[in-house]
């Protein structure tokens, strides 16, 4: 949470931002991010800065992989990857595994 | 703070090496390994969907509200920086032909024991890079036994990241070992994200955590190269099913190489030396 806040502080000052009053992030669904725990952190992390107060939007990433044997895209049902076509459990995912920090909005 | 579970690093990390105490403080500025200020730099060059609004002109001509909310568009990685650092490392460890280790499991998992056991018998040189939260107990333990180690406190930080892993590796005699080993922290959750410039992650799974453990903890066991199933000796007065255990970490992880072993016995740890040393010749041969 501390590097989020530092990319976000860091960008928002070269923007000359007074406030920061939403921050979005992009969680994929298998990035081991606990939201509950994103957010009391992110309130403890913002005080005395320009983004106390500020809301935190989490959007979620579904997982989605792509078959190796016969190439079928397909989002798992729970943690166990198995291909829906050729029953072939796969270890690569296509998404679902970032930490990203999307937008500011500010003023 | 970490980007996974919010744990604080307020009392920075610490390098114990056998003659003194090196602060590892990530507020400051201490010369040119950790010049954090240069890559937020670059951070800033990267990101060409950067907004580059200017509506505050318009506030100073008085026809609009003197704050109007705009929205910034930055998409950017939140661990990009430590990713950056770990592949420095990566390529740092190539060049001095190291095959490395990041060691992943519960406290009390046997870790210690387990890489004890290895670093004596593998027979390759070994060095040792520890973490935990206090104490450099792991270390001492690696140096009695003659192991070149160095300890990394965390404070209250729950896993090692890239950039204090290259300072405490610094520490070691690296031209003179081929395997280095680095202890992460014990923890499941949050040591599965950073990396830190690893040759292979070995995540372990003892006999007393239950055959779950890879279904309750799936993201660490998915980013393993090599799981090892650890006191083996002790599985059947504790009841592992060996067979559960094993379907639920192919079933999570359908590519790892799995070696059920005991440190105590020395039950299958042959072949997991057998392993390393094949991996080592492969990175030896890119020299």
């Amino acid at each position: 949470m501390a590097e989020t806040l530092a990319i976000a502080l860091r960008n928002a000052e070269a923007q000359n931002v007074r406030q920061i009053h939403r921050l979005t992030m992009a969680i994929g669904a298998a990035s081991g991010v606990v939201p509950d725990a994103l957010q009391f952190a992110f309130d403890v992390a913002t005080q005395g800065t320009i983004a106390e107060n500020a809301e935190l939007a989490i959007e979620t990433i579904p997982v989605t992989c792509q078959c190796p044997q016969c190439q079928t895209q397909f989002s798992p049902p729970d943690w166990i990857y198995e291909c829906p076509t050729c029953q072939t459990l796969v270890s690569q995912t296509l998404t679902g595994r970032e930490i990203q920090l999307k937008s500011l909005e500010v003023s | 703070m970490c980007g996974t579970c919010g744990c604080v690093n307020e009392n920075g990390v610490t390098i114990l090496t056998p003659d003194h105490t090196h602060r590892h403080d990530p507020q400051q500025d201490h010369g040119h390994r950790h010049d954090h200020k240069h890559r937020h730099d670059h951070g800033h060059h990267q990101h060409p969907k950067h907004s580059h609004s200017h509506r505050h002109h318009h506030g100073q001509n008085g026809n609009h509200s003197p704050n109007p909310s705009r929205t910034l568009d930055l998409t950017q990685s939140v661990l990009a920086k430590n990713d950056r650092l770990a592949e420095r490392n990566r390529g740092y460890f190539l060049a001095k032909n190291l095959l490395v280790l990041n060691v992943i499991s519960s406290p009390g998992s046997g870790k210690t024991t387990l890489l004890q056991a290895t670093a004596q018998n593998v027979g390759l040189p070994c060095g040792v890079v520890v973490g935990d939260l206090e104490t450099d107990n792991d270390a001492q333990r690696f140096r009695a036994g003659g192991i070149p180690s160095i300890q990394i406190t965390t404070g209250t930080l729950c896993h090692l990241e890239a950039d204090m892993v290259l300072t405490a590796a610094q520490h070691l005699d690296l031209e003179a070992i081929q395997l280095l080993i680095i202890e992460n922290v014990g923890n499941l959750v949050c040591p599965a994200a950073y990396d830190l410039g690893e040759t292979l992650r070995v995540v372990l799974l003892s006999t007393t955590e239950g055959e779950d453990k890879p279904l309750k903890y799936p993201t660490l066991f998915k980013s393993a190269d090599v799981v090892l199933l650890t006191k083996l000796d002790i599985g059947e007065a504790v009841g592992f099913d060996q067979a559960t255990a094993l379907a639920n970490v192919q079933a999570i992880n359908p590519t790892a190489t799995i070696f059920p072993v005991s440190a105590k016995t020395g039950v299958g740890m042959g072949e997991w030396y057998a392993y390393l040393q094949s991996q080592r010749v492969g990175i030896g041969d890119l020299a």
